[in-house]
């Protein structure tokens, strides 16, 4: 033991042992201070992380009614009434189906788009910055002019259909519209974010592999889909597993999009997203117990797809 | 040193939050906070009282928008701190808070002498059931009829002031003459939205969603369902614009001249003007008469939560705030319609013209209003939310094209998931 230990070394277990008072300190100091360096983290996560998840699943076990006089428990009855509640089922179908709508043109544009940025062009930082744009802007000044344009008396999406001789379409009332026209903002917003992500991993995918493949005399299609798309799997279902995450928790687009400001999701649910019942059901009806539910429920969802992206995952790197 | 920084930065931790946390004196005045929202033209007048008051120190917290304010309200009571001492409270979210009466103070105990000082209706609807003072008026919004000029002129019907007082003497009267305006208006609506026309037909009742022992009624009561088949028989023959209320497609309504006739209460006024423009100046009108007498959209009250320390001096400085003579300064700085007997007698509202709605005597007109109001509608605890997120999202339901039946059991099965 000793042979491995310097001097200093052997000296603090000298004091830690003999422990006069002054030395003990430092003992503890060695001891303590480690944890105390690792502390932020824990301690943030602790407060910010793992204590609301929790505390939520905790209040998702009450009749947790905001500012009433008494909470009483009634143990699963939440997590009971939710999976018997339409609206709740209904949310769930919404927020599957504009992530779809967003997520699976969003991949394929993204790709296109790096597949172009990726090429020789003329001022490249340009044009790859370029893209990134819509991502910079505010999303609820972006919602709000895609509100406008979703109009369906005055906007102007509608007013080029007529003109066309398409006839108009309730974005608002037809639940097939309001999804289409929410997908269209978060495509807006992360076509481009993505497309940089893919472009990255296509610039690092080795010349050498090209080379190979022309001297061979595949064409660049061939080469697209035989060299490039294969090589950028783990890069695309990162993308896709951000987009899930992003997608399941989608809040201030239809928030923003309901007219009357309200957190119904449209007169008939017909865009409101989980996320947003959980909301309408915290702070409209401040029914915060049953919203727990929701939240937890949602976590669980969130976690099953996440697993499925996990084991697809490594399915598709071996 | 080490542990003497981490002490000190504890020390420092320690002195913030108790700075943000002592409010009561600061060299021997008393620290009174008011929340509002909007303009409540209470700016001047607070430094007025604390003129008048040296041992008072005054804050206004306020918010833009009713509804963040109201949920910061709902938020804090739930926390149990963290209001201000004197909280304004809106109409809409009254039922709300009446609901919570038992964090509120009561102000026939802790406040003034104030009695018939408000509008009958205007103070029944902030009193308990066993007769404690909620809150203390502060203004009101009574019903008048707003109307396009113009376009009731092309479509061939009255278009005076006084002459269309008789299309708009009932309910029924309404809607004939709104048949009439679209046979021939080349397809300008009546109405601006169902909900906008249901809202204040319900509001009319003596009972509305819940009977006094706080019991959903919706089935039960026929005046509901009265309404209801009325409002939706009118958006079948395409007398309603179908724009939501409050939404962009709304504004742009009444740019374009989507519908002819708005339940106006006294600041839409201004909403019209803002909206309309200066290029639709004097085509609008508005008359001295509403369908079934006259009705209320609005106006707050100032309450006194129970967590606040200094009860009786927010009490008084509320009561003070909504006297007769402040409220008429609000009125001249702000335009917020007094709710106040003695104010709606005052000269200055009397007076007040309006020049976008062809210099009419726009405060007589609405106090004039003020006093046809019949009664204040019995509050469920859940009545604004059946109102905002039950019954007007069926009537847009109904508007996009459901059938009235679907859209009424829908109602009522929302009603009575909410009221649960």
């Amino acid at each position: 033991m000793t042979a491995v230990l310097t001097r200093s070394d052997r000296e603090r277990v000298v004091q830690t042992r003999s422990r006069p008072p002054r030395h003990r300190l430092s003992a503890v100091d060695a001891k303590v201070s480690p944890y105390l360096f690792v502390a932020p983290f824990f301690v943030l996560f602790g407060a910010v992380g793992l204590f609301p998840l929790l505390y939520t699943a905790y209040v998702s076990l009450f009749d947790w009614e905001l500012g009433a006089d008494e909470t009483p428990f009634v143990g699963l009855d939440n997590y009971r009434e939710l999976f018997g509640d339409g609206q709740f089922w209904n949310a769930l179908f919404n927020t599957f189906s504009i992530f779809l709508l967003s997520s699976v043109p969003q991949v394929i544009t993204a790709v296109v788009l790096a597949a172009l940025l990726a090429a020789n062009l003329r001022g490249r930082t340009a044009w790859r910055m370029g893209v990134l744009l819509p991502y910079v802007a505010s999303l609820v000044a972006l919602t709000i002019i895609f509100g406008n344009l979703f109009g369906p008396q005055f906007g102007l999406v509608n007013s080029v259909l007529t003109t066309v001789g398409i006839p108009p379409v309730d974005w608002q009332a037809n639940t097939f519209g309001s999804h289409v026209a929410i997908a269209s903002m978060v495509n807006w917003r992360w076509t481009g974010y993505n497309a940089l992500i893919v472009l990255a991993a296509m610039l690092a995918i080795p010349r050498e592999v090209h080379e190979a493949a022309v001297v061979d005399g595949a064409g660049p299609l061939r080469r697209f889909f035989s060299i490039t798309l294969p090589m950028l799997k783990p890069t695309l279902i990162f993308v896709i597993v951000t987009s899930t995450i992003g997608g399941l928790q989608i809040f201030t687009e239809p928030k923003l999009y309901d007219p009357s400001a309200g957190s119904g999701g449209g007169a008939e649910h017909q865009y409101q997203t989980v996320v947003l019942y959980l909301y309408q059901s915290a702070f409209q009806q401040l029914n915060l117990g049953y919203a727990a539910a929701i939240a937890w429920l949602l976590f669980l969802v969130v976690i099953a797809v996440a697993g499925l992206n996990f084991w697809l995952t490594r399915r598709a790197v071996r | 040193m080490r542990h003497r920084s981490w002490v000190s930065v504890l020390a420092v931790l320690v002195a913030a939050t108790a700075c943000s946390s002592g409010e009561a004196t600061q060299n021997g005045k008393t620290e009174l906070t008011i929340a509002t929202f909007n303009e409540f033209g209470y700016e001047d007048l607070l430094k007025e009282y604390e003129a008048a008051h040296p041992d008072v120190k005054l804050t206004q917290r306020k918010t833009g928008q009713g509804a963040p304010h109201h949920q910061n309200l709902f938020t804090k009571l739930g926390a149990g701190s963290g209001l201000a001492d004197i909280e304004a409270v809106e109409e809409g979210y009254l039922s709300q808070v009446m609901d919570k009466a038992s964090q509120f103070n009561d102000l026939k105990e802790i406040g003034p002498n104030v009695d018939n000082r408000w509008l009958k209706w205007k103070t029944d609807a902030a009193t308990t059931k066993d007769g404690k003072l909620i809150g203390y008026g502060t203004d009101i919004g009574p019903l008048a009829m707003c109307y396009r000029k113009d376009l009731f002129e092309k479509a061939g019907l009255p278009s005076d002031p006084e002459a269309v007082k008789s299309l708009f003497a009932t309910w029924d009267s309404y809607f004939a003459a709104g048949d009439q305006f679209i046979a021939k208006s080349g397809g300008v609506a009546w109405f601006d939205s169902a909900s906008q026309v249901f809202n204040a037909m319900h509001n009319q009742h003596e009972l509305g969603y819940f009977d006094k022992s706080d019991k959903l009624v919706v089935e039960s009561n026929p005046a509901i369902k009265a309404d209801w088949t009325a409002v939706t028989n009118a958006v079948a023959k395409g007398q309603s614009a179908k724009l939501v209320a409050w939404s962009n497609e709304w504004n742009s309504g009444f740019k374009a001249g989507a519908f002819a006739t708005k339940t106006c209460p006294s600041w839409m006024l201004g909403v019209i003007e803002a909206q309309a423009g200066p290029e639709n100046k004097g085509k609008w009108a508005v008359t001295e008469a509403f369908p079934n007498g006259g009705g209320n959209w609005g106006g707050s009250y100032l309450t006194v939560p129970k967590q606040g320390k200094n009860a009786k001096k927010a009490a008084e400085l509320a009561a003070w705030l909504t006297a007769p003579e402040q409220q008429i300064k609000a009125f001249k700085a702000k335009g917020t319609f007094p709710s106040q007997v003695q104010a709606l007698k005052d000269s200055a509202l009397l007076e007040q013209t309006n020049a976008y709605f062809g210099d009419i005597k726009a405060g007589a007109l609405f106090a004039a209003q003020a006093q046809k109001v019949a009664q204040a509608q019995y509050k469920g605890p859940k009545d604004g939310q059946i109102q905002e997120n039950v019954f007007s999202p069926a009537l847009q339901s109904v508007e996009q094209g459901k059938s009235a039946d679907e859209g009424w059991k829908t109602a009522v099965a929302e009603a009575q998931k909410v009221a649960k």
